[in-house]
């Protein structure tokens, strides 16, 4: 895909990841901002759902760690996955630095998309201090008027962020992806052994104070080996 | 169940609790998908709240209804999913005319136990679990279609379930509704879904690595080894630096290094 065409495409990519970045936290949580989903929705814009997919998978691994529990900061994936999963899908099928390419785009593009959620939130409490003499009256109007605020403000964000992280970085991933130098194979086994790191990583996190839980992963792993020779 | 108006109304008799109309709590329950929308700081989810509760509070008179919807405005925090508990219950409470007051002190106290129950159960159990089972699908080689599908529908079956069973029990039990808390759900649940998810994660690291890499198990067996022990390391010092800020480091190093080549 060309930057000409991306261009067409720019639009209701970044559309859709408006709606995935609302989905992350205001409205209406059904996790269409997972990268499974969101990388997956944008490779299949870009008219390739199995690259979409294959980043999705890569990027989901390390979302395991990034899960949104209460006033922590988190990395944003709605507009990271749709990024990954533009970049992915708009890359020459087989070319080796596709994955890694596409996998250090989202990453950026998560580490601004989570700035701009902190900054969203700080446009809340200040709309919300704006708002206060009404909310304190019991004003229904000044109640909907600050969700719908909110709201409007986290679909603009996510579609911003979206817009400018496709502009800069879509013709810089053609640029490197052009010069890349490694060959497919260990590419991949690079992305694959960060994006594993941090998944086990988070794994152990989530489920080591449960009883067993350490040689139950091991069991998995013996079943998953067993399956692999199995192939 | 009756109908709700759109506006606050008289209640006609003062020893009665203005009915709950169906519409009301159809429209209450839709907007709980919406309750982050104004999501801060300083008072996170609880204009969220007024936000869910206003069709169940329109059946008061308007000075008690904007007494309340000023009362339900103020800081709260709670898992989003598990807020129409809150909702339910303390829109029960200000119907039945409960000292305000006292309405106050039971809404501080369930901020607490609504955060860290639903982190627990969603963030911390159900989320990853159904990240994994589409991972492990994904990992046996299914399409983008069916992948998206399996996550988005399994996790949306408990998603959903959780919110309107959480407005219903909110509705229901009123300022009694702590004993719902203790629901084995939410006291084996996060523990039960620990030791599935540990289960799918070690069935699919191998299988995952080789579909990602392709063909080639030295090399699939090799990564998997560096992810074991890269993630003892994580685990070790994972107070300082967050696995995936360091993962974009490294892939920047790598960058850098095949464009250099």
């Amino acid at each position: 895909m060309t930057l000409e065409s991306l261009l067409f495409s720019i639009v209701p990519v970044s559309l859709l990841v408006a709606v995935a970045g609302l989905d992350m936290v205001s409205f209406p949580q059904i996790m269409l901002s997972r990268p499974l989903v969101s990388a997956t929705l944008a490779g299949a814009f870009v008219g390739r759902p199995g690259a979409g997919l294959l980043i999705g998978a890569v990027l989901e691994l390390i979302a395991l760690e990034t899960l949104p529990f209460g006033a922590s900061r988190y990395a944003e994936w709605g507009s990271a996955g749709v990024v990954g999963g533009v970049v992915m899908a708009g890359q020459p099928a087989g070319a080796a630095g596709a994955l890694p390419v596409a996998m250090f785009v989202s990453l950026a593009a998560a580490v601004f998309s989570s700035r701009s959620m902190v900054w969203v939130r700080n446009w809340n409490a200040h709309q919300a201090r704006h708002l206060r003499a009404e909310l304190d009256a019991g004003a229904p109007t000044a109640v909907d008027a600050l969700q719908v605020r909110g709201l409007s403000m986290d679909l603009l964000r996510g579609f911003v962020v979206t817009f400018v992280a496709l502009l800069i970085l879509f013709p810089l991933s053609h640029k490197i992806v052009a010069i890349w130098g490694v060959d497919a194979v260990h590419s991949r086994a690079v992305v694959t052994a960060l994006a594993a790191t941090v998944a086990a990583g988070a794994i152990w996190t989530l489920t080591h104070r449960a009883a067993r839980a350490g040689w139950l992963f091991v069991l998995g792993l013996g079943a998953g080996t067993a399956l692999l020779l199995l192939q | 169940m009756t109908n709700s108006a759109t506006t606050p109304r008289a209640r006609t008799d003062p020893g009665t609790p203005p009915p709950i109309g169906s519409l009301a709590v159809a429209e209450s329950f839709l907007r709980l998908f919406a309750v982050q929308g104004s999501w801060n700081y300083e008072t996170m989810v609880g204009n969220g709240i007024a936000f869910c509760m206003k069709p169940l509070l329109r059946g008061l008179p308007e000075e008690h209804y904007r007494a309340a919807l000023a009362r339900q405005a103020r800081y709260f925090n709670a898992h989003p999913y598990l807020a129409g508990i809150a909702v339910g219950a303390l829109a029960r409470a200000e119907l039945d005319g409960e000292d305000p007051a006292k309405v106050e002190r039971y809404r501080t106290a369930l901020c607490g136990p609504l955060g860290s129950v639903g982190d627990q159960l969603v963030w911390a159990g159900w989320l990853p679990l159904c990240s994994l089972v589409a991972l492990t699908a994904f990992a046996l080689g299914a399409g983008p279609l069916v992948v998206v599908c399996i996550f988005l529908g399994a996790y949306n079956v408990g998603h959903i379930a959780l919110r309107a069973w959480g407005l219903r029990v909110g509705l229901r039990r009123g300022m009694r509704v702590a004993p719902a808390l203790s629901n084995p759900l939410f006291r084996d649940g996060p523990a039960v879904l620990a030791r599935i998810s540990a289960v799918l994660a070690g069935l699919i690291l191998p299988l995952a690595l080789q579909r990602i890499i392709g063909p080639g198990r030295v090399l699939a067996g090799s990564v998997a080894v560096v992810a074991v022990v890269g993630a003892v390391i994580l685990a070790r010092f994972g107070a300082r630096a967050t696995g995936w800020r360091a993962a974009l480091a490294l892939l920047s190093i790598f960058v850098l290094y095949s464009v250099a080549r």
